[in-house]
């Protein structure tokens, strides 16, 4: 495959949309236009961009309860997130999810769940269809450091790499599961390292540097279309707002520790990177900036003007129809 | 007609719809070479090769949660769980993922997932091989559960269960496998949702599950010597429920006994009863009773299994005491 630059523009464009929007919704938060939970992606929005830069809507992504940032990467727009957690008809899952059921499989995104574990299991079994019907077609969890420890995540590991199938796992440890540290609830301190108990990589990458995730992706792209199997990639990352929401977030970690990891702002970061190494330049990404902060303007007004869902459909598609 | 077991029967149905759509796969434990634990899947590695006949690891919750993912993406995937026991493990992949999917989604994703195993009480199998379940999946919104006793209907349902875009819970009692009966070859489906009177009588209506419609037509007759003329409705699939054709039948004859192995409580007769209440009263010429198994797990000893299974003495004794009434 030819050596390729990575589409740097595009990158940033993804994750100031992704912050924008979040920051968006934790205002909406405050003004009570959110009905249920509200897990927001800040701080992480290197990983869902610089992996789902690599994937085409026939990709698919499977991802958890904090999955706004996989739903923007992948491709829903932030109009339609943002009507879904106000409930409104024009949501991406019609008002029937809120945060924690984005789906859009228009666009490859499969879904988005409550249950933490699911989506890795998922992802094995959009594996297995896609080796069945030789398509070259990648399916790809995203889930928390706290899902490792989770059945699923033994059992579809172990699976995808006995069938070698076309999956890839990342983790995004942000090192807190709700309040509790992974050096608590782990055995083994790294996740990477698990890679080799199912015989497939491991690789750890620094998941607040999306040219570090872009690559890593990459890489595990090309192996599963190669026909060798998955790869589970640990991004290693913090968030830098409460577990959901509303939620204290004093008690288990100290303001200083918050602090530190905002100066490692994956966002920032890259712009300073695409600066100093005149990859592009401060206006261009002045720009970028703008666009994206009236796009998201203008998506909160949309979903504040959108209607309600008719209560007359509450029970449609049960089943198939 | 040919006659075929049930086992055969579901083969026979399984490998017309293999062949017909390429996108059919099976997993689970031992359905490869092996054939299946219950020869479910006999002769299909030969005919159809190994991605499309997948032998998994031991791990239920896994393969299932596996399954929705493929059905999701294009795929039609049949989970043979062997014993509909060993997939509690799995119980949230099914209500959480597979059920809601469809749902969630707004109708984009659909959910076509066949899960297939045996259930029932029998041949000493004690209580991890011996549960039936069906009343906890008709809970659920989303899923479908078929619960065949005759070998023709086992092939009808079966086929019906891979053309549909639901998922489905296939459930075989594993007492009925080797059971023969009359059976359609090829083009042969059973709708969901139509009960099938086995046979007809004007003085009690017997609704009977799974198994307990052999049984009961063994009391039907020995009630009949005794010039009681017992009407058998079976419902086949429990989700949904054709209460339509027990009403009908409950019109005609004024009593109703539901006739189960799976427990009383929270059960199919409970709901069936209520149904039948609700819509049905002005019929019923006396209450609606229920025959069910004892309301324990399940023991291995086979005095103590035989006493908490309806045997057909007992149930021909509750429907005389209901004929009395
Ligand atoms: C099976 C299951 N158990 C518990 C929960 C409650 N819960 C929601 S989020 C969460 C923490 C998840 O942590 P992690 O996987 O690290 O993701 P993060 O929130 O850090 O992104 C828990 C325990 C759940 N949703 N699902
Ligand atoms: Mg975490």
């Amino acid at each position: 495959m030819p050596e390729t630059t990575p589409p740097y523009l595009r990158l940033y464009r993804t994750m100031q949309v992704i912050r924008q929007t979040e920051e968006q919704l934790a205002k909406s938060h405050q003004r009570g236009l959110i009905h249920g939970a509200c897990h927001t992606y800040v701080g992480q929005e290197a990983i869902a961009t610089g992996v789902c830069a690599h994937l085409r809507p026939s990709d698919v992504v499977f991802s958890t309860h904090r999955g706004h940032g996989h739903a923007l990467a992948k491709g829903v727009t932030p109009a339609a997130l943002i009507a879904e957690l106000f409930g409104r008809a024009t949501g991406c899952s019609s008002g029937r999810g809120g945060s924690m059921h984005l789906f859009s499989p228009e666009v490859g995104m499969m879904g988005t769940s409550g249950i933490v574990g699911p989506c890795i299991l998922q992802a094995a079994g959009a594996g297995y269809s896609f080796k069945l019907l030789k398509s070259d077609n990648v399916g790809v969890a995203f889930f928390g450091d706290g899902a490792v420890n989770n059945g699923a995540f033994h059992e579809g590991l172990n699976m995808a790499s006995i069938w070698k199938l076309p999956s890839l796992f990342i983790c995004e440890n942000n090192q807190f599961a709700t309040e509790v540290p992974f050096k608590y609830a782990a055995g083994n301190p790294t996740v990477a390292s698990r890679g080799a108990a199912y015989g497939m990589p491991g690789i750890e990458v620094d998941g607040n540097d999306v040219l570090a995730v872009y690559e890593a992706a990459k890489t595990a792209i090309q192996r599963a279309k190669a026909g060798e199997g998955p790869t589970l990639i640990e991004c290693l990352t913090y968030r830098t707002r409460p577990h959901s929401e509303g939620m204290g977030d004093f008690g288990y970690r100290s303001r200083e520790e918050v602090e530190a990891w905002k100066a490692r702002c994956p966002i920032r970061r890259f712009a300073e990177k695409l600066v100093a190494e005149s990859l592009a330049t401060v206006d261009e990404l002045a720009k970028i900036e703008a666009e994206v902060q009236a796009m998201v303007v203008e998506a909160q007004a949309f979903a504040e003007n959108s209607p309600w869902p008719d209560p007359s459909t509450a029970a449609t598609h049960v089943y198939a129809q | 007609m040919p006659e075929l077991t049930f086992m055969k029967a579901t083969l026979e149905g399984l490998t017309e719809e293999m062949e017909l759509n390429p996108r059919i796969f099976v997993m689970g434990e031992g359905i490869g070479k092996r054939g299946g634990n219950f020869k479910t899947t006999e002769g299909l590695f030969d005919r159809f090769g190994a991605e499309r006949l997948c032998d998994t690891p031991i791990c239920e919750r896994g393969f299932v949660g596996m399954a929705a993912g493929a059905a999701m993406t294009g795929t039609r995937p049949i989970i043979d769980f062997m014993f509909a026991d060993f997939i509690m493990d799995s119980i949230g992949e099914i209500v959480n993922q597979i059920a809601k999917m469809q749902y969630m989604s707004s109708g984009r994703l659909k959910m076509p997932v066949l899960l297939r195993g045996c259930i029932g009480i029998g041949h000493s199998a004690a209580t991890h091989h011996s549960g039936n379940y069906y009343p906890l999946y008709s809970h659920f919104p989303g899923l479908r559960v078929c619960v065949p006793s005759m070998a023709a209907d086992a092939k009808g349902l079966l086929k019906t269960a891979l053309r549909s875009d639901d998922p489905v819970l296939f459930l075989e009692h594993k007492s009925l496998l080797n059971i023969k009966g009359q059976v359609p070859t090829g083009e042969h489906l059973v709708p969901f949702g139509k009960a099938a009177i086995v046979r007809e009588g004007r003085d009690v209506t017997v609704v009977a599950l799974t198994i307990m419609v052999h049984k009961s037509l063994q009391a039907a007759e020995i009630l009949a010597k005794e010039g009681l003329s017992v009407e058998i409705v079976d419902p086949r699939t429990v989700s949904p429920l054709d209460i339509d054709t027990i009403l009908e039948s409950v019109h005609k004859t004024g009593r109703l006994i539901i006739i189960d192995e799976a427990f009383a409580p929270c059960g199919v007769g409970g709901d069936i009863a209520a149904l039948v209440i609700d819509r049905g009263f002005d019929d019923l010429d006396a209450p609606i009773r229920r025959l069910n198994g004892t309301f324990t797990p399940t023991p291995y000893s086979p005095p103590l299994e035989a006493a908490v299974v309806p045997s057909v003495e007992r149930i021909a004794q509750a429907i005389r005491d209901l004929i009395a009434e």
